[in-house]
């Protein structure tokens, strides 16, 4: 195009002093911004092409590139800023929905960084987690609301299938297709190695990775993409996908040229074509609708797994939530406006839904009000970047939480936020081969259990100064925790105190 | 003992071994250096690549090695399974070059002697420069 309207979002700095020409970041950019120049002898940068993913940066031998905002700007303007002026051009150019990926950017306030733990001093003793003993271990599904024994002593009362974690932090429902083989092993490995569990998402289960079942999550979605018996009988629970806190409200799209030979194999469509997930299930229109499947699924199964429920966190999150907790499923997964997706319009990724600190808060609440709270285990989703956030969403009322972000985060991933473009430069987001190796899953389980590990040693350590030495005990304790900064109506939708009170 | 393998599954082939290598046997102090003023020191393993296919190769190290029998002046020797060569008494006739199968014996820059893959006993206290420098563990020293 002879007049071009975008400015390069990103400089390529190179240093010519440190720069040995070795032509590795060359070699490593799959949006091809470097390449060596023979008649020149020296490296070039097309600024225009880069995404800010990193990759050339961490591969430098001699630490000799740097990526930074571009430092021209249109003319300052606090309403039409640079970005929306720019996706108005690429609206111009190409009359297409604006494509984004991974969660929400946009400056919305985060909750999580507004309220405070409690630690306990004189009155009640802190609990040193490294000469005490620490239970962070959680039980996943319905709680009955009483117990009974038998005359000699056996449980009397039904119990329901429930998911057991060593830690209560799960990774996300990550299909694969939308992340890579490679990416989808390191999350099965870890998940089996740590005890905790992965989620398959709607792609479908490699057949390569039965054999981590046990700690598999199996996801039933719109698409209905690679379901069948044996699908829902490898995993150890079943999730029900009604929507997702990138993009509530709308369904997926996973572009034909992700679905090669082993995708369409495993999501049970032909090579090629779009695997096109609908808005809805066509077949729920209501929680009666819902029910249907939920049992449904429990009868293939013989009533062996618990059945989760997947929502995106959205206005009359409660009431949804409530009936959820009356479907019959046995656990409810709320993902939060902030959470992460391979790809979703950017109006919907940026405007839809609601932050997931005070959607759990209400529901939790709601649940607890209509006397159904031990119905269902709740499990947060959308965001939660850190120990300090699984501790506070447990307070808040939450049973475990789902990690997306830094689980990919762990295996590289520098948020770019380029997935949509299926040139993911760390092998994560990507379905060619030769990207999809630079993700080699010996280093990425570990490094997701080293995660993992660092976050529960984490908990331990917040929730012995607080003086609490279960999960258990904390859950729901909103006394733990006070705002900051916040007003009369956050505090009264997150039931916790101001800090001082 | 243990020896540098290659899991071609893994290789991306960035050729940082290659450079890693080059600069851990230049004896400069650190890579910058090693290539500064235009020096392209030659490095002792090469990546091989094509049709998707990408792997490492250096010296084998090989239990009756071809090089050390073809050496008309004892220069290259093995001692505890590594093979090395002794500059001051190669003549560059360049026999082990012809004789090597793997193609793993080099020239060097500036001198007519040859040079080759010694585990980085020389240089690393024997941890070898591309194994330390690969991004994705493609190279290994392990115990086979």
């Amino acid at each position: 195009m002879a007049l071009n309207y975008f400015q390069p979002l990103f400089d390529v700095i190179r240093d010519k002093d440190r720069c040995i020409k070795c032509q590795a970041c060359a070699r490593q950019c799959a949006n091809e911004v470097h390449r060596y120049d023979g008649d020149l002898d020296m490296m070039i940068s097309d600024s225009q092409q880069c995404v800010d993913c990193q990759r050339c940066v961490c591969i430098c031998p001699t630490g000799a590139l740097k990526i930074v905002d571009n430092p021209n700007k249109f003319r300052n303007n606090s309403n039409w800023s640079q970005q929306i002026m720019t996706e108005v051009y690429k609206q111009a150019e190409t009359g297409g929905v604006l494509l984004s990926a991974m969660g929400n950017p946009k400056e919305y306030p985060v909750y999580w960084d507004k309220i405070l733990l409690n630690a306990s001093q004189v009155t009640n003793p802190p609990i040193d987690p490294l000469r005490e003993p620490m239970e962070t271990k959680v039980f996943l599904g319905k709680k009955p609301k009483n117990v009974s024994f038998n005359e000699d002593g056996s449980v009397k009362t039904e119990t329901t299938p429930t998911l057991e974690l060593s830690t209560p932090i799960m990774f996300s429902a990550m299909s694969y297709g939308s992340i890579s083989r490679n990416a989808h092993e390191s999350l099965a490995r870890a998940a089996t190695e740590l005890g905790i569990f992965y989620n398959t998402g709607e792609g479908g289960l490699h057949k390569d990775f039965y054999q981590y079942g046990s700690n598999t999550i199996v996801q039933v979605a719109s698409g209905r993409f690679g379901v069948f018996k044996d699908y829902l009988e490898t995993g150890a629970a079943i999730e029900i996908k009604m929507g997702q806190g990138a993009k509530p409200g709308i369904g997926g799209h996973l572009p034909g040229a992700k679905i090669l030979e082993d995708v369409s194999r495993t999501r049970m469509i032909p090579m090629g074509t779009d695997a096109i997930s609908p808005a809805p299930h066509h077949d729920i229109y209501s929680i009666e609708d819902l029910r249907q499947l939920v049992l449904s699924l429990k009868e293939a199964t013989e009533y062996k797994k618990p059945v989760i429920v997947k929502i995106a966190a959205v206005h009359n999150v409660a009431a949804i939530a409530s009936g959820i907790a009356r479907s019959g499923a046995d656990i409810i997964a709320i993902d939060g406006y902030r959470g992460g997706t391979g790809a979703a319009p950017t109006r919907i990724r940026d405007n839809v839904g609601i932050p997931i600190e005070l959607a759990l808060a209400s529901v939790d609440q709601r649940l607890r009000d209509e006397g159904i709270r031990n119905e269902v285990s709740v499990v947060v989703a959308g965001s939660i970047r850190s120990s300090s956030d699984v501790v506070k969403a447990i307070a808040l009322g939450a049973d475990a939480c789902y990690i997306g972000t830094a689980a990919l985060l762990a295996l590289g991933c520098h948020l770019c936020r380029s997935c949509q473009t299926g040139k993911c430069n760390w092998g994560i987001a990507t379905q060619r081969p030769d990207l999809v190796k630079r993700l080699n899953p010996n280093i990425g389980y570990q490094r997701l259990v080293n995660l993992v590990h660092a976050w529960d040693h984490e908990i331990k350590e917040m929730m012995g100064g607080m003086g609490i030495n279960s999960v258990e005990a904390l859950r729901g304790n909103r006394l733990m925790l006070r705002g900051i900064g916040l007003n009369e109506k956050e505090l009264e939708i997150l039931g916790i105190q101001h800090a001082g009170q | 003992m243990k020896r540098v393998y290659v899991n071609e599954d893994w290789c991306l082939a960035c050729h940082l071994c290659e450079y890693y290598c080059a600069a851990a046997n230049s004896g400069a102090e650190n890579m910058i250096k090693a290539f500064a003023n235009g020096n392209k020191p030659i490095p002792r393993i090469k990546v091989e690549e094509g049709s998707g296919i990408n792997f490492a190769v250096q010296c084998r190290h090989c239990e009756t090695p071809l090089c050390v029998k073809s050496c008309i002046t004892g220069a290259l020797s093995q001692k505890d399974g590594v093979i090395s060569c002794d500059e001051s008494r190669c003549v560059g006739c360049y026999t082990c070059v012809l004789a090597c199968p793997y193609g793993c014996i080099v020239t060097s820059e500036n001198s007519k002697v040859i040079q080759k893959c010694d585990l980085c006993m020389k240089n690393n206290n024997g941890e070898p420069a591309c194994v330390k420098g690969c991004p994705n563990k493609a190279i290994v020293l392990e115990e086979r």
